[in-house]
């Protein structure tokens, strides 16, 4: 059955907003209400349909209210912010993360017409460290549970989501664990990192990384939003590509630096605000992180369109390269076909010169003119 | 013009060496230009554990390759029990000091097996720690050894390697060579039975006596973190000259198969089986050990 009325929490960020218009679009959904403590940009909310835009603060239990008054039967929840940076600092970005999750629950739980709950979570749950499995599968946990930071805010958002279910468990419940998105319109941390044109990196590491396309994202939550699967699923896309590899494939110029070096330089991109490194994104940037996505194909349903490398390269449209892969893949296969003509002449050339001197095979041959 | 034949001398015999069995440098240095430029733009492909098959075989085969031909002469015998397709556990013992008998098993069942199969390394948590060694571990196409990544290597019909001694294996006192240490937990046993993989007993001979260890020292070691820092006779005594390896003489041996895919998956859980399917594999790798040495005329020939 289709929500009849869906609040999506976070919606002046483009996913919101994105998953917003999706639903607008779709007639069987009677009302979606947008919330954000900003308002959207002008870009987003031309795009926004029907959506009705409430301008209120998840931390505030004034909330509970919009819920109770729209009769809101299913509740997206993005408003999780990754970075300090886009919320004011870290102390901020964690109220408005947890504290803000700990509200909406609380209202959620109040309102009877609730029925349905979709978290967008992420795949840092599983952390990034040496001592880990290659690939996470939904019941599979942090080998070194992460301290702080994005990580440990969506941990402890995914814990009192779970204790809501307990409390309320005739509501659906389906918890979004997103690998890192990519595209040419989304902002993410790895857009950002991606996009500066010398990449630094560390030293003697490389880190396997996954992706998910934007419109591959936006499908999987308006899928889970008009669903019914109930439950915990990785979302990323087939395939994974080394973080060097993603680099040079963008053209990009990769600095590898001692490790010593990254927290400090990260401090200072921060500041600079050209992308957030936190300590646990270094983590991230060494080791990476893969995903199982069998339960998103099999149970939820769902093939994402792009792989991650196909992610990769439509997000590499545009950008634009420091080092032209395509220019270097030319000027390479022209020294090529140089060496073959070079090769050419001289093994012509060298025809007569080298006939005397034919190689000795070493031991007894018998020979005979045929 | 009538071109001079060659009529070989034994005709029933192994096939001789050509003359004309090198490629041409031209094509060396296109095939190296074109490996240039798949490096620099990224276009090669890396698996989820992140192997990387261009690496592995453009540089680190060809690397090897002289120490396992000319330095080490490997000598491999019983491929024929290791399966063409499908996932298998190879177990050996460990030794050297350092990791050399698993890379000399990769270049083994890459050149020398029919089917020229990948080798799976699974290795211990501290090989990924370490920054250069953790990555190029991972390229070359190793991965932690944990029961997850092991069976999902398995699952995906691939070949995997396990040393279960471990530590205690390659970095045991030289006075010790040959006799095999404890086999962990039968870790690698249940993820055998989990996924019905056979697994192929592995004996190598000739690793124990390419950095003789004749002393460890351990305050170094715990300083610097790491199990064991070995004393040899040419190192820390030689310095830099101390890291090559001495010429011993190698040999692979794969012994047959040990079915596991009749106990079914359910299996894992009985440890009594475990235990005595572990027994197993150590008795067997133990024994050709022993006829392997038998086998050997001299250490270095």
């Amino acid at each position: 059955m289709p929500p009849a009325v869906v609040l999506v929490t976070g919606v002046s960020r483009w996913l919101g907003g994105a998953l917003a218009a999706e639903l607008a679009a779709d007639p069987s959904v009677e009302r979606v209400l947008g919330v954000d403590t900003v308002p959207p940009r002008p870009e987003v909310l031309r795009r926004l349909g029907r959506t009705e835009f409430v301008r209120a603060d998840i931390r505030n239990p004034l909330i509970g209210k919009v819920i109770a008054a729209a009769g809101v039967d299913t509740v997206v929840h993005m408003n999780i912010s990754s970075t300090p940076g886009g919320s004011g600092g870290r102390t901020s970005m964690k109220e408005l993360n947890v504290i803000g999750t700990m509200q909406l629950l609380a209202a959620c739980q109040r309102v009877p017409s609730v029925r349905r709950l979709v978290l967008k979570s992420t795949s840092a749950v599983y952390g990034a460290s040496p001592r880990d499995p290659a690939v996470f599968t939904e019941t599979m946990q942090a080998r070194r549970v992460p301290g702080g930071g994005f990580a440990k805010d969506s941990l402890d958002i995914e814990g009192y989501v779970r204790s809501f279910a307990r409390r309320r468990p005739e509501v659906g419940v389906a918890v979004l664990r997103f690998t890192n998105f990519i595209g040419p319109r989304i902002d993410s941390l790895l857009t950002g990192f991606l996009r500066m044109p010398v990449v630094p990196t560390a030293l003697g590491y490389d880190a396997r990384v996954q992706l998910l396309h934007e419109d591959d994202a936006v499908a999987v939550l308006a899928r889970a939003t008009t669903g019914d699967f109930a439950g915990t699923v990785n979302v990323g896309a087939e395939g994974t590509v080394l973080l060097s590899q993603a680099i040079r494939r963008l053209g990009r110029v990769p600095l590898p630096l001692p490790e010593q070096a990254m927290a400090p330089l990260g401090r200072l991109i921060r500041q600079a605000r050209i992308t957030d490194y936190s300590p646990e994104q270094l983590r991230f940037l060494n080791f990476g992180r893969v995903v199982d996505t069998r339960v998103l194909r099999e149970e939820f349903g769902y093939t994402p369109r792009y792989t991650t490398a196909e992610a990769l390269a439509d997000y590499g449209r545009t950008v634009v390269p420091v080092v032209d892969p395509g220019a270097v893949g030319a000027t390479l296969s022209t020294a090529g076909s140089l060496v073959g003509r070079a090769a050419g002449v001289l093994s012509s050339l060298g025809a007569v010169a080298t006939r005397p001197a034919q190689p000795h095979a070493p031991g007894l041959r018998a020979v005979r003119d045929a | 013009m009538p071109e001079a034949r060659v009529i070989r001398l034994h005709p029933d015999g192994p096939e001789e060496p050509t003359a004309a069995v090198s490629a041409g440098w031209e094509e060396q240095v296109a095939g190296g230009l074109d490996f240039l430029r798949r490096r620099l733009t990224g276009e090669y492909e890396t698996d989820e554990f992140g192997f990387d098959p261009d690496l592995a075989d453009h540089l680190l085969l060809p690397v090897l390759r002289p120490l396992f031909q000319k330095w080490f002469r490997v000598e491999t015998q019983g491929l024929e029990n290791v399966p063409d397709v499908g996932g298998a556990l190879v177990v050996a013992n460990h030794s050297g000091t350092l990791p050399l008998d698993a890379l000399m098993t990769t270049v083994a069942l890459h050149d020398d097996h029919p089917a020229a199969r990948r080798f799976r390394l699974l290795g211990a948590d501290l090989v990924f720690q370490f920054p250069f060694v953790g990555a190029m571990a991972r390229k070359f196409g190793s991965t932690l050894a944990c029961n997850e990544d092991a069976e999902r290597l398995l699952t995906d019909g691939e070949l995997v390697g396990v040393f279960p001694e471990g530590f205690k294996g390659i970095g045991k006192s030289f006075s010790e060579r040959y006799t095999l240490q404890r086999f962990g937990r039968g870790g690698f046993v249940t993820a055998a039975l989990r996924t019905g993989a056979p697994i192929v007993p592995c004996a190598i001979v000739g690793a124990e006596e390419i950095y003789p260890m004749i002393g460890n020292a351990k305050t170094a070691a715990r300083i610097l973190g790491l199990p064991y820092l070995p004393i040899t006779p040419t190192f820390p005594l030689l310095g830099p000259l101390g890291a090559v390896p001495l010429p011993s003489k190698w040999f692979i041996a794969f012994g047959e198969p040990i079915e596991t895919a009749s106990y079914g998956p359910g299996a894992a859980d009985d440890p009594m089986l475990v235990f005595n399917l572990t027994d197993q594999v150590r008795e067997t790798i133990q024994q050709s050990l022993y006829q392997l040495l038998l086998q050997r005329r001299s250490v270095f020939s």
